[in-house]
């Protein structure tokens, strides 16, 4: 976007919401919004003629174990009609559920399954909040700096029991120094 | 002796007696090459060599394969690609279901030994951790070329391969058997 537009744009949501943060990169205009204020927010900037955000684009978890909270669930939303973008981060805390915004983008389905899939957070309101990557019963999220990059089991099949078998991970690797530093 | 001459000598034979003299397990294992219908188990971009070995340029029909969807009427299972452990159980599963004799291609890096993804937490660190491979295609994803020349190798395998004949060893394989061109 252009810094015009993107000045527009700024101006346009200080008046509608003042009490909230934004943050201006070279390209983009990033909006934190609290938990608490998530929907409100997301339906005032889909509803209002001005803002006009009809599309989210993606919806994404971040994790960063150092920090408190320790994740942010990411959205990229779009206007058509407008031709601007707008990122909305919100902070969460471990165990911590965050509104589903399926009532306002219903694309935002599988979205949610995938980051809770991946990264763990808990999608309130959302109608069937399963793994939607990984096998039904695997055991943790993968996207976590904490998750061993090697994963935890590996499959086999054994001659003896005539089927696949789980097994922990057998590979000296299984903790470099990237992820050892986040544990 | 070459091609021509084997021509020569096979029509000699014929066009003098009639009749061909031949082995049971030569003519067994001639009808086991000549027509293999492997198992589509596309998985990743591999899969998109195995379709161009079959489409027209490389032209997989003249070996008398063709796909089959299932794998009941299966000889072959070509594992073409990243096996993930969700898939696995599937692809055993599968491999459980076709008839005896089968053989496993096991075709790009992924398939042999985890690839790209070895160190990945969902990916099995080859696909010999689930079935019994046979031939092992290398390459990222291989060429048409080399796919087809893996087929060749597991023609040679069970040319070699004597099932009716006694006295070969474990399996009908005789061990002593030499890798002929």
């Amino acid at each position: 976007m252009t810094p015009e537009k993107l000045d527009t744009l700024a101006t346009c949501i200080a008046q509608r919401l003042p009490d909230l943060t934004t943050q201006r990169l070279a390209d983009a205009l990033i909006l934190h919004v609290p938990v608490d204020r998530l929907l409100d927010t997301m339906t005032l900037l889909r509803d209002d003629p001005e803002l006009d955000f009809t599309q989210m684009i993606d919806l994404a978890g971040v994790h960063y174990p150092e920090r408190t909270p320790p994740f942010d669930v990411v959205y990229q939303l779009l206007s058509v009609h407008k031709n601007h973008r707008l990122r909305v981060k919100t902070g969460l805390g471990e165990g911590e559920a965050i509104p589903s915004v399926i009532g306002i983008w219903s694309c935002a389905d599988w979205y949610e399954r995938e980051t809770y899939d991946l990264m763990g957070i808990l999608f309130s309101g959302h109608p069937d909040l399963r793994r939607i990557l990984n096998d039904y019963d695997f055991d943790g999220h993968p996207l976590r700096k904490d998750f061993p990059v090697v994963g935890r089991y590996e499959m086999r099949y054994d001659e003896a029991v005539g089927r696949l078998v789980r097994e922990p991970v057998a590979l000296e690797i299984a903790d470099r120094e990237p992820y050892r530093r986040a544990l | 002796m070459g091609l021509n001459e084997q021509i020569q000598e096979v029509s000699r034979e014929v066009g003098e007696r009639g009749y061909l003299l031949t082995s049971v397990d030569t003519l067994a294992n001639w009808a086991r090459t000549s027509s293999m219908w492997p198992m589509t188990f596309g998985l990743a971009c591999c899969a998109v060599e195995m379709m161009n070995a079959g489409a027209s340029r490389y032209d997989l029909d003249r070996f008398g394969i063709v796909f089959r969807g299932s794998p009941r009427q299966s000889d072959v299972i070509i594992v073409a690609g990243t096996l993930t452990n969700k898939m696995a159980p599937a692809l055993r599963k599968l491999y459980d279901q076709m008839p005896e004799p089968r053989w496993v291609v096991s075709m790009g890096s992924c398939a042999n030994g985890g690839g790209y993804y070895h160190y990945g937490y969902s990916t099995v660190r080859g696909c010999d951790r689930i079935l019994p491979v046979d031939v092992y295609i290398p390459g990222c994803p291989p060429t048409a070329e080399a796919f087809l020349y893996g087929i060749l190798q597991l023609h040679k395998k069970i040319h070699r391969t004597h099932t009716f004949a006694s006295g070969w060893g474990e399996n009908g394989i005789r061990r002593s058997a030499k890798l002929t061109g």
